[in-house]
């Protein structure tokens, strides 16, 4: 009984092991280039090694039981009469439970980390007229951090391209251009069909509804062109529904938003 | 109530043609229209399969060049809707709950013999007329969500033509629904309890309850959408001040409550098998029954986990998390009751138990994706991506049809009183299970790195792992040669398996095989102990 229950514990320790060392070391994930990537990659470790936990372990033992208690040639007769047991009921109802749980807490207080549960539309309060609805993305906003110099974009999609319009400049761009380190507050309409703002990178995606604004907001972290991909189907060329983001050091943002800025045309 | 039956059997039975002939009428016998469903919906599968096929082989290169775009969005919505609604959905619940649930209860045939006829022929013209709306003018494609507005503005005739047939089928599946919850309630032979009931039982009354609580919502909403298309009303059409987050609401209030409609009966398939393979009771009854129940509780209020990068409000997104995550629970029970059932028994290893272990190890896995999927931070990355298409593959053909397979092998001998072969059952496994998991496991990570699903075209970088993707793909297509060969011949020549097998105790093995019109010569037999193995009552056999 003893040695059977050692083997027990070597088993379910070297499951452990495997499940933490391929968690630690195997990265499924793209680059991360916003704020939101290194929390979002946090939580993807956390949920991959439980997964790989639970996986590893269930295989184990479908495989180990088919081989162990297979029915050799001379073998007549059935198994054991066991119907059940209450108390292995309650442990893989109760352990799971906690399981879950935990694992929605944690989602929640990374959900709150990427700032999904704040309010969002600070910075279009004055393009919005009040009986527009504006519908959550990912806000990611520090009340503090607020500021001025707060770079406030409005994205049309159709289809199938993205148009960024840039209100401050007065001009509208094809490429999504931003500096790195500063928060991004993005306005996006569709103009016909539903459409979806995915930067992989950024781990951060939204609907585009037509005749319903969302807001997405990111901070971008590291200097680099990274694809942005329509990700909801919107028509025959959806796959080929792309545009670019461009995240580049302020200086060179500047110059080229001063190179496309227009002036205000006043009627 | 047999009685009654009995004499609209009789008036009707003159009439019926015999022997194999009788699969081509409409014959009310509940075994004939469930070999029925089982054929069509294979019919259907290979259809699907197809498309799945041209799928994969647009999808071994980069650029779009296999068919045209348009054509393209046809075939991914074609291959949607058939594989749901003309192959899992009416043969987990309407092949198997039909030849099997009269048995199980102890009756001589569904409650309602003619409603089970109607909602069987509503299938084939609903599914051929989804088919032939490619030639019409283009078959729907917009997904088989069919998400206004772009369900609204794409070519109007198959998008209607595509809600026609969805809503006969949803009828047809009601009518089902309808029938298994009276022939379950109400028909079950005197003495028989509730609590003594095969699982499968316990499933198609869950199941039941859901088609019957949430497939009318897909009618009314289908309904709503062909009056936007076809008279310009605004319900869901944005330029006319509709609503199209409405639209995913109403759409999912359905459609998340069809998993169970698909993976329910799978799970009460397996209850079935693998005690008798195993030769061990089933573990758990009690508790089996009330996940059932919970899942079916829990299944009407996840929706809108489907729509977290659409408008929610935080608010929402938070229950809806919590809500789907705690699906886990109720079905993680299930999982560890069969591996306990298995514990300890004396294993047969043969087809249908290795396609029910091989459904363990794949739905286990797409569990855990689906648990992931549950958290918002985490979807908001991969929703609409491969991950995705990944993660529901594994649930509806890694456990679904997978089932499917395990209880064909398991319930062939009881339909022709012929054996499959094994040999050639083993080798169907193996390239499936092979096949299927090389398909399916890359893309997840396609998903996480940046491959949006419904696409004809991505990024060069993917195509190796989309070439293996393929190639998986391929294997799955040609493990169904092996099976189809084992099933003509077998039918033809197979090793005679007479009357029960497997030394079952389940009702169905208690007459002879096949079984006669009216399942039994005598009396039905009481079974107050389905699962009885290794207690006196399995060695007196």
């Amino acid at each position: 009984m003893l040695n059977k229950n050692v083997y027990l514990i070597l088993i379910i320790s070297l499951v452990f092991a495997i499940s933490f060392w391929i968690g630690f070391n195997v990265n499924l994930l793209p680059a991360e280039a916003s704020i939101n990537a290194p929390i979002y990659d946090e939580l993807f470790k956390i949920l991959f090694i439980i997964g790989l936990i639970i996986f590893i372990g269930m295989t184990i033992a479908v495989i180990y039981s088919l081989f162990k208690y297979r029915k050799r040639n001379d073998q007549i007769g059935d198994g054991i009469a066991l119907e059940g047991n209450l108390s292995l009921e309650i442990v893989w109802t109760i352990i799971p439970s906690i399981i879950v749980l935990l694992i929605g807490l944690y989602s929640y207080n990374i959900y709150d980390r990427m700032g999904g549960m704040k309010e969002l539309n600070h910075n279009h309060e004055m393009m919005s007229s009040n009986t527009e609805k504006i519908w959550a993305g990912i806000s990611q906003t520090s009340d503090n951090e607020i500021a001025i110099n707060n770079l406030s974009i409005e994205v049309s999609a159709m289809q199938f391209a993205f148009l960024f319009n840039y209100p401050k400049g007065n001009f509208i761009s094809g490429e999504l251009h931003v500096p790195v380190d500063q928060k991004v507050s993005m306005k996006m309409e569709s103009k016909d069909v539903i459409h979806a703002f995915w930067v992989p990178e950024f781990r951060i995606k939204q609907d585009i509804i037509p005749g319903q604004p969302t807001i997405l907001n990111f901070t971008p972290t590291k200097v680099g062109k990274y694809p942005i991909i329509c990700a909801e189907l919107c028509g025959p060329y959806h796959g080929g529904m792309r545009a670019s983001i461009i995240v580049e050091e302020e200086s060179d943002y500047n110059e080229w938003f001063n190179k496309n800025k227009k002036p205000e045309v006043n009627l | 109530m047999t009685i009654s039956i009995d004499s609209q059997k009789t008036n009707n039975e003159s009439l019926q043609p015999k022997g194999w002939l009788r699969y081509f009428s409409f014959s009310l016998d509940h075994k004939v229209i469930g070999i029925q469903y089982l054929v069509c919906g294979f019919l259907f599968y290979l259809i699907g399969g197809t498309l799945a096929s041209a799928i994969r082989i647009e999808l071994a290169s980069p650029m779009s060049d296999f068919m045209p775009r348009d054509v393209y969005n046809q075939v991914l919505t074609l291959h949607g809707t058939i594989m749901i609604f003309l192959w899992i959905v009416p043969v987990v619940n309407g092949a198997f709950g039909n030849y099997l649930i009269p048995f199980y209860v102890g009756a001589r045939d569904m409650a309602f013999p003619r409603l089970n006829a109607v909602a069987f022929w509503l299938i084939p013209p609903s599914g051929l007329m989804l088919v032939a709306s490619y030639f019409v003018d283009g078959a729907a494609q917009a997904g088989w969500t069919a998400y206004p507005p772009l369900s609204i503005t794409t070519p109007q005739s198959g998008q209607i033509i595509w809600i026609l047939s969805v809503l006969l089928l949803g009828g047809s599946s009601i009518f089902g629904g309808i029938n298994f919850i009276a022939t379950i309630i109400k028909l079950r032979r005197p003495g028989l309890k509730l609590m003594q009931l095969p699982m499968y039982c316990w499933a198609m009354l869950g199941t039941s309850i859901l088609v019957v609580l949430s497939t009318p919502v897909l009618a009314g909403t289908l309904i709503l959408l062909s009056f936007d298309i076809i008279a310009n009303t605004g319900f869901f059409n944005p330029v006319l001040g509709g609503n199209v987050v409405v639209y995913q609401h109403l759409f999912w209030f359905y459609s998340h409550p069809a998993v169970y409609i698909m993976v329910l009966p799978a799970f009460g398939l397996v209850s079935e098998i693998l005690p008798i393979h195993a030769r061990k009771p089933l573990f758990g009854y009690t508790t089996m029954v009330f996940s059932i129940m919970g899942i079916v509780v829990l299944g009407l209020v996840v929706w809108a986990h489907h729509m977290f990068t659409s408008g929610t409000p935080p608010w929402m997104r938070l229950f809806f998390t919590i809500a789907t995550a705690f699906i886990a629970v109720p079905t993680g029970i299930k999982f560890f009751n069969w591996v306990a059932t298995l514990w300890g028994g004396k294993i047969s290893i043969n087809s249908a138990m290795l396609f029910s272990c091989g459904f363990i190890i794949n739905f286990v896995f797409g569990g855990i994706t689906g648990v992931a999927l549950a958290q918002v931070p985490f979807d908001i990355h991969v929703h609409d991506t491969y991950f995705v298409v990944a993660h529901f593959h594994y649930i509806v053909y890694g456990g679904t049809v997978f089932i499917i397979f395990s209880s064909i092998y398991h319930w062939f001998p009881k339909v022709t009183g012929k054996m499959l072969n094994e040999k050639l059952g083993i080798l169907h496994f193996i390239i499936t299970f092979i096949g299927f998991n090389l398909c399916f496991a890359p893309q997840h990570w396609l998903g996480l790195n940046g491959m949006p699903r419904r696409v004809a075209e991505y990024d060069p970088q993917f195509q190796f792992v989309n070439q293996i993707s393929s190639l998986g793909a391929l294997l799955m297509a040609l493990s169904t040669i092996p099976f189809l060969i084992n099933v003509f011949l077998s039918v033809r020549n197979g090793k005679d398996a007479g009357d029960n097998p497997w030394n079952a105790l389940t009702p169905e093995w208690l007459t002879s095989s096949p079984p006669p019109v009216e399942n039994w010569e005598g009396e039905a037999p009481l079974v107050e102990e389905p699962y009885g193995y290794g207690k006196e009552i399995s060695k007196q056999k």
